[in-house]
């Protein structure tokens, strides 16, 4: 961040970024046009017609049904305008492209956990590398939290019990603040930090350095045995439990006749309470993992089911270090900062 | 419109009765009106109180001044002081009290003692609310959003979450009473389209009272439930949904800021077609604006939860309907400028806070386009420029629009005048201070910076100091009105039955006026805000 | 005079229309929350004994029946069937009370009170706790919050038995009852829609074990 004079204005830092400025900047000129515009008016009319004489009153004039007309349908048609304006925006803001770069983040009462998906994890800071989508796959582990990054014009609520999302593409090499936008309690104002934008080969550089601790996908796997998942669920149809290899992504039937696509939410669901939306033809044996694992287990896990593929064996490497492990409550302390 | 041969009327709502318990126990709409204005009065002190610690602690961008608990306690009571005890009250309660009757010519409102119920009951709800500050505070935001107000916050929750809810009975009965005083008390001849402005308002305030209250109270009441009981409602842990609650919650909520401006708008209505001696432009679309801006405002709450998670279909018909809502606002504000054309236009303070009034909710309310805007409110929401929005239509518009009514029907009230010339001094202070402490936040809240941060990034701190000094020059603004007006209760000029020479059945009675208001009931021949020649006004 | 009747039966119908939007939020939640968890709310259903549901509803209408009456002998000026009638009204109300109690203090000992740090358990199926903790709270909520307004009902008949007894209520000032009868209707109303949503949603379906 420079010092000296304070900005007045955020640097825009995403591909996004310029198209929710144009509009910002559209409604302030509206606004300002349109203030100005009455308040003189009214100055304007109360010097003009400013009462000389005590007891001289107003010209008798009800209304008149053009202008009525005229500043009901005129701002209503700015008003659609500026909705459909937005709206697109909005639209490019809910909807990802559909290749991501993808990494979860858990909020809790008062820091950010980012986990990369072959394994990095960061507290309060995330490096992203430029020109790349990147989704951010976020859950709470207790209260309502909010990831904003104000340089890119994005945030969303982090919710407890649920996935949220919310996707940019950096253009530009920096570090930007990242704030907590939820008010969640005493050290609100506190959880904040910052993403660090790389240019694609420094990003290189500072994802292969650092401590290995193996892919987040194979830390999944290897909780995958630990909790005996495979003794039901087995990649050749003869388990208890439904196939998981190439399961991701694809529409499964239920019993109750819905179907569904397997996404992080209904996998997550599947783990916690599994008998409620149970694979049709499948009984509804499958205990449930609620306590057992934490949220970050639940996110190793779907890394897991999401890189069973059947051109490729399904491998559960074990890591260097200890990945997340059932029953933890908050993940090891992870190493603060890469350069 | 001289008043130097006017005697001092004899008996009055004033000294009819001159002990303590013919004030506490009044059924006299008029007094009940009074006992509210004090109130609020120091609610709003309290309130206000708060927002002095808060300005102060962020002139630095450390959180040094408060602890961050302290912070967190500090700014969720200046919002439930402000909201509830404060904005949503002040104006029916206080001039829609005094006035309506007055204003459709009736004795006094449909259930008088109902009246003074509503009047305890919002002191009761007061009280648990005090307690809830001496017992510790509350830190959840006024918004209350769970899980956090129900599992994690170890404020005194409980408390306030009653205070408000029983606070919430009150403007149930007083919407209750104004509704049912509104269809049966009119005077003979006072037909729908012949009534003030001012109290069409009312009617729709009251439709909002009547069917969004309840739903934050039993809102509140699960709230409540789930930390006194451990009931789960809203509880992810135990399978329940943190973002229903804020469907619940802004199903009123909305609609609530819905009751904080219509009134005021209502004001409006009355101080520019009496200062301008000419009826309001386009009457009837003035009344039905207000009418739709009620109904259509139940239908936008969901632009309160776009980031909350909620479908992007419900978001867009949010977003849409919100952009819908904003237009009979413009309309109305067209129309008041337009009533000033061609008018007799006065220069008494009165014009000046309804100029202010002007100037800043058209901010306010340009500004709520930037928030129903989806593809930017997400960069919005939750930074100071929601603050500063909501502050540019609470403050701008409501507060300034209830201090042209005090100012505006003060005489009638207490039978005195007071120095205009300090009224307008005040109106000007009032506006350039607010101007200077809320606009810095518009630049601030799009830098980044979030709402309810005690501590923040130094390069904002420039633009939070000028809010902070903006804030002094407000306070000033505000409590010069206390001096003179007080003043004024011993040394004003009698004031006379109308002394700005306006239209009106409130006009055509004694300043002050008797308990019952009028010598005989008046039969009403003349359109709304028609003035006569010559301007002595009506025959009753 | 009528003028006042007027208004106080537009204020009775207004403050019933606030009643409906107070119990419609939780009616809300708990739509919301059977659309989340339909199997868990039939089979919680299913598990609170019919009878005593049963039961009250036929007390409430029959209470109904007899709030009708004493206005319309309130109506005709007969203040001794007046105020029979009343008197039956508030039975049937401590009657419904009664019954509501006992069943509160089963719910307590069949465990299935979800707060105030009491065990709470759902054998019949441990997988549904969780929905059930939640379909337990909206049935102390609503049935709660109706309990409390039959109160204030007997309270506002014990007001109106008085009324007529000490001569208020005449033949040209009978608007009081009728009001109170508006009341009492509303709360048996309330209570027609919370039977089928609270007792009634899992009888239909075949439960295994």
């Amino acid at each position: 961040m420079r010092s000296g004079t304070p900005p007045l204005f955020p640097e825009a830092a995403s591909t996004l970024a310029g198209r929710v400025d144009g509009l910002y900047l559209f409604l302030v000129g509206l606004t300002a046009v349109m203030t100005i515009f009455i308040f003189s008016m009214v100055i304007f009319f109360m010097i003009k017609y400013k009462r000389r004489d005590p007891n001289s009153i107003g010209a008798r004039i009800h209304g008149g049904m053009a202008l009525e007309i005229a500043w009901s349908v005129i701002p209503l048609f700015i008003c659609l305008g500026i909705f459909v304006w937005a709206t697109n925006i909005f639209f490019a803001i809910a909807r990802p492209p559909a290749e991501t770069m993808n990494i979860y983040v858990v909020g809790k009462q008062w820091m950010w956990k980012f986990q990369h998906l072959d394994g990095q994890r960061e507290i309060n800071e995330v490096h992203v590398p430029v020109g790349r989508p990147v989704k951010m796959i976020m859950t709470s582990e207790d209260v309502i939290h909010d990831l904003f990054f104000p340089n890119f014009r994005v945030k969303a609520d982090v919710v407890p019990g649920r996935y949220t999302s919310l996707w940019f593409e950096a253009t530009k090499a920096g570090e930007y603040h990242m704030f907590c936008a939820e008010y969640c309690g005493t050290q609100h104002s506190g959880m904040v930090g910052k993403v660090i934008v790389m240019e694609p080969d420094d990003y290189q550089a500072w994802l292969s350095g650092g401590l290995q601790e193996g892919s987040l996908a194979s830390a999944g796997g290897k909780l995958f045995q630990d909790l005996a998942c495979n003794t039901c669920h087995r990649p050749d149809a003869q388990g208890r439990g439904p196939v998981l290899q190439n399961l991701y992504g694809k529409q499964v039937s239920l019993q109750s006749g819905e179907n569904v696509v397997v996404d992080e939410a209904y996998l997550r669901e599947s783990i916690l309470m599994p008998s409620s939306k149970v694979t049709a033809g499948f009984q509804p044996v499958m205990p449930t993992f609620q306590g057992l694992v934490s949220e970050e287990g639940v996110l190793s896990l779907i890394e897991y089911v999401k890189s069973l593929k059947t051109d490729s064996p399904v491998q559960a490497v074990r890591p260097n270090t200890g990945g997340p492990a059932a029953n933890e409550a908050t993940p090891a302390q992870a190493p603060p900062t890469r350069n | 419109m001289s008043s130097n041969t006017v005697a001092s009327p004899t008996s009055t709502y004033l000294n009819n009765g001159l002990t303590l318990k013919s004030w506490l126990l009044t059924k006299d709409h008029k007094r009940i009106a009074l006992l509210y204005l004090a109130a609020v009065s120091f609610f709003f002190l309290i309130g206000a109180l708060f927002a002095v610690l808060i300005r102060l602690e962020l002139v630095t961008p450390a959180g040094d001044l408060l602890t961050d608990e302290t912070y967190n306690k500090v700014f969720t009571m200046h919002g439930v002081m402000m909201v509830f005890f404060f904005l949503i009250p002040v104006v029916p309660a206080v001039l829609g009290n005094f006035l309506i009757p007055l204003m459709i010519g009736a004795k006094d409102l449909a259930f008088p003692k109902l009246n003074l119920l509503s009047f305890y009951v919002y002191m009761v709800g007061s009280l648990f609310t005090m307690w809830s500050i001496v017992s510790g505070g509350l830190d959840t935001g006024w918004t209350f959003y769970t899980p956090f107000s129900t599992v994690a916050s170890t404020s005194a929750v409980v408390p306030a979450a009653l205070g408000i809810f029983i606070n919430g009975f009150s403007g149930i009965l007083t919407g209750l009473n104004f509704m049912v005083t509104i269809h049966t008390m009119r005077a003979p001849g006072m037909t729908w389209f012949r009534l003030p402005l001012f109290v069409w308002a009312h009617y729709a305030t009251s439709l909002i009272q009547i069917l969004g209250t309840p739903v934050v109270a039993i809102t509140i009441v699960l709230v409540a439930a789930e930390r006194v009981f451990g009931f789960g409602l809203f509880n992810p842990a135990v399978g329940g949904d943190p973002v229903l609650f804020q469907h619940l919650f802004w199903f009123y909520s909305h609609p609530a800021v819905y009751i904080m401006i219509l009134p005021a708008m209502g004001i409006i209505s009355e101080i520019i077609a009496s200062s301008s001696r000419k009826q309001v432009f386009g009457y009837s679309f003035v009344a039905f604006a207000s009418i739709g801006i009620a109904v259509i405002g139940f239908l936008v709450w969901g632009h309160h939860m776009f980031v909350s998670g909620e479908s992007v279909y419900a978001a867009l018909v949010f977003s849409v309907l919100t952009f819908i809502v904003a237009v009979p606002s413009a309309v109305k504000v067209f129309n008041w400028t337009a009533t000033m054309y061609r008018g007799s236009v006065s220069w008494e303070s009165p014009m000046f806070f309804a100029a202010g009034f002007m100037g800043l909710f058209a901010v306010g309310g340009l500004t709520g386009l930037f928030l129903a805007s989806m593809g930017l409110d997400v960069h919005l929401t939750d930074t100071y420029f929601v603050v500063a929005h909501f502050h540019y239509v609470m403050v701008g518009g409501t507060i300034m629009g209830y201090l042209g009514g005090i100012h505006f029907w003060w005489p009638k009230i207490t039978g005195r005048k007071y120095n205009d010339i300090m009224a307008r001094v005040s109106a000007v202070i009032v506006f350039i201070g607010f101007n200077l402490t809320f606009l810095p936040q518009f630049v601030v809240g799009y830098l980044g910076m979030p709402r309810r941060y005690h501590a923040y990034p130094d390069e904002f701190q420039v633009l939070n100091v000028l809010s902070s000094a903006g804030a002094a020059v407000l306070a000033v603004g505000y409590m010069m009105p206390i001096f003179y007006l007080i003043a004024s209760l011993k040394t004003g000029e009698l004031a006379g039955d109308n002394p700005w020479g306006a239209v009106g059945l409130e006009w055509n009675t004694t300043s002050p006026p008797p308990t019952e208001n009028f010598k005989t009931t008046p039969v009403v021949t003349w359109e709304a805000y028609e003035y006569p020649t010559p301007v002595e006004g009506h025959v009753v | 005079m009528e003028q006042q009747t007027e208004a106080s039966l537009l204020g009775m119908w207004t403050f019933l229309v606030t009643e409906i939007l107070f119990f419609g939020g939780a009616l809300t939640a708990y739509l919301v929350y059977r659309n989340w968890y339909p199997d868990a709310f039939a089979l919680a259903s299913y598990e609170i004994p019919i009878m005593p549901g049963a039961i009250n509803t036929a007390v409430l209408i029959f209470s109904s029946l007899t709030m009708a009456l004493a206005v319309h002998f309130a109506q005709t000026g007969d203040r001794g069937k007046t105020m029979l009638f009343i008197v039956l009204t508030s039975i049937l109300g401590a009657a419904f009370l009664g019954i509501k109690a006992y069943e509160y203090h089963e719910k307590y000992v069949e465990h299935f009170i979800p707060g105030f740090g009491l065990p709470f358990e759902f054998p019949a199926n441990p997988e549904y706790t969780n929905a059930a903790r939640i379909f337990y709270s909206l049935y102390f909520v609503l049935t709660g919050l109706h309990a409390l307004h039959m109160i204030i009902g007997l309270g506002i008949m014990t007001w109106m038995f008085i009324w007529v007894k000490n001569g208020t209520i005449t033949q040209e000032y009978y608007a009081p009852v009728e009001i109170a009868g508006l009341y009492w209707h509303f709360v048996d109303i309330v209570w027609i829609f919370l039977f089928p949503l609270l007792y009634l949603i899992g009888r239909h379906v075949h439960h295994v074990g």
